[in-house]
């Protein structure tokens, strides 16, 4: 037995079914948006009543989006207190990866306490799909996704790949 | 001899700069007007700033038109020459490359019946300001405009695409629904005014309802007013009306056109706004009327007298019917980016039940009062 749910739309009366008067109704709110953002760009134009902004665009070289405070954005890996990476290479992020886009080679780690690290950690960020598993999964607390970089673009797919390096002095331009 | 050729080309080509400019201009107002009434910002990225340290005072110069955008028509007109001219392999060329210039042809000539001022005398020369002066100018206008759909028409069926001939076929049969109730309203001004001249339709415009109402074709046709309009629109071809083309889904009779080619039906879309917006104006606004204003200066009803020489008044006579065509232009802008498109079904019973009846109604009304009352 299949679900159905039935919509009633409420009747058009007479004024909505002649169509003439919703018409100018239509034209009547858009046209309010017009002349009260020409004004605004009028005004602004002359340094006047910079306040009210004249549209919600934001230019996005110029002027950028403030993330929220959550927002996954590029990875980053953490370090130790002496600056070496914090991640284990107990490969947890890289097996549940959905996008299948970490690619970690272990090595052993000169402090007997420590097993392993990564001799390399690549993230392709053409592939990545920005889930925040890999930072969920990290058992070490070793890759976050809060460097707040949205900028992933480049010019070729093999640009778009992070190296260990890249990933723990995250900067701008990838 | 001479001298009245030298006249008709400085008019033809201070009309026809005017209405390619304005057409050309369209694409900004387009662009610029939707974003204001959609709350954005619009496009304003195609920048022209010179390198050159010395060029700063031409920078300085350029950079209102550059944050205003101007330059994207100039970038559009760019892209469109350079880009690749492709004719479908199976399309008939001869027809495919002619349909974009008969549409393009046909929308321009018309705009030589335009009055757009009365009479100016420079240095004894006597200047009608208008391109063509035909006695029959409605006629001419009418005729040029519906052989347009002949453009399209072959446009939809030389390009060999199914769709194509669909956008055609959904066009001829919109444009033929239309042009009957437009031609009805017209008519309704003809009966009143009595002339078949559009520059006689003007002048006679300007005559008062008890001595103070200009008598404009929109004060004494408002019905047939908003019926040119509904079917002037639908003419254009734009939304509401524009399920000939319907770019975004169900794609018109030019999908197989790029560069240029498409650029001329683009184009043609504009002139033909531009084109309606003149027809408006000078069949139910007055033309270049500017209320009170006679040939000697203006002469207000309560008794008042401002003496103008002729040149100023001819200026100000050009300057009201620009005006009123940009009034025009911008209202059929607003109701572009305000009404969501008609179905096909709707469009056509819009048409024909709708506009078509209440143009004859409208036309028997006027007749009958013309006969009884104003006889």
């Amino acid at each position: 037995m299949i679900k159905t749910k039935v919509v009633s739309e409420p009747p058009l009366n007479f004024w909505e079914r002649i169509y003439l008067p919703e018409v100018f109704r239509g034209l009547w709110i858009t046209s309010k948006h017009f002349f009260r953002n020409f004004f605004l760009h009028l005004a602004h134009a002359f340094g006047l009543l910079r306040h009210l902004k004249a549209g919600v665009t934001i230019e996005y070289p110029e002027q950028t989006y403030i993330l929220p405070k959550r927002s996954r954005t590029r990875h980053r890996l953490t370090h130790r207190p002496d600056g070496s990476p914090r991640c284990v290479a107990c490969m947890m992020c890289e097996t549940v990866c959905p996008a299948r886009c970490i690619a970690i080679v272990a090595e052993e780690h000169p402090d007997p306490n420590i097993e392993k690290k990564p001799k390399s950690f690549d993230i392709d960020l053409g592939k990545c799909v920005f889930c925040g598993f890999c930072v969920e999964a990290c058992p070490e607390d070793a890759i976050r996704m809060d460097t707040k970089i949205v900028n992933t673009a480049a010019y070729s797919r093999p640009a778009m790949k992070l190296d260990l390096n890249e990933l723990l002095n995250p900067t701008s331009s990838s | 001899m001479m001298t009245t050729f030298v006249i008709q080309a400085i008019l033809s080509l201070v009309m026809f700069g005017f209405v390619f400019n304005l057409a050309a201009l369209h694409t900004w107002i387009e662009r610029k007007q939707s974003a204001l009434m959609q709350d954005r910002v619009g496009a304003n990225r195609a920048w022209i700033t010179l390198p050159w340290k010395w060029a700063a005072p031409i920078n300085w110069l350029l950079r209102p038109f550059n944050v205003l955008g101007l330059f994207h028509p100039i970038a559009d007109a760019i892209k469109m020459f350079t880009k690749e001219d492709f004719i479908p392999p199976k399309a008939d060329r001869l027809l495919h490359t002619l349909a974009p210039c008969l549409s393009l042809f046909f929308s321009l000539i018309v705009f030589a019946a335009i009055p757009f001022g009365d009479t100016i005398e420079i240095g004894g020369h006597v200047i009608r300001l208008q391109v063509a002066n035909l006695n029959a100018a409605l006629l001419y206008v009418f005729g040029a405009a519906s052989l347009g759909v002949y453009g399209i028409a072959l446009a939809g069926f030389s390009s060999h695409n199914n769709y194509a001939t669909l956008g055609g076929l959904r066009a001829v049969s919109q444009m033929l629904s239309y042009e009957i109730a437009m031609g009805l309203t017209v008519i309704g001004i003809v009966l009143i005014y009595g002339s078949l001249d559009l520059q006689e339709l003007v002048r006679r415009q300007g005559a008062y309802l008890w001595g103070w109402i200009p008598m404009w074709g929109a004060i004494l046709q408002p019905v047939g007013f908003l019926l040119f309009l509904a079917a002037g629109i639908a003419e254009t071809k734009r939304i509401p009306y524009d399920a000939p083309e319907g770019e975004s889904e169900i794609i018109g009779y030019f999908v197989e056109y790029s560069g240029m080619k498409f650029g001329m039906f683009f184009f043609t879309d504009y002139l033909e706004t531009i084109l309606i917006a003149c027809l408006a104006t000078t069949l139910f606004l007055g033309g270049w009327q500017v209320p009170y204003l006679a040939s000697s200066g203006f002469l207000f009803p309560w008794g008042s007298h401002i003496a103008l020489s002729a040149f100023s008044v001819s200026l100000f006579q050009i300057a009201s019917f620009v005006l009123k065509v940009l009034f025009f232009c911008w209202l059929f802008m607003t109701i572009r980016w305000t009404l969501p498109r008609f179905r096909y079904d709707q469009l056509l019973k819009l048409g024909w039940q709708y506009l078509f009846p209440i143009a004859l109604v409208n036309l028997l009304v006027t007749a009958a009062i013309f006969l009884w009352w104003v006889r």
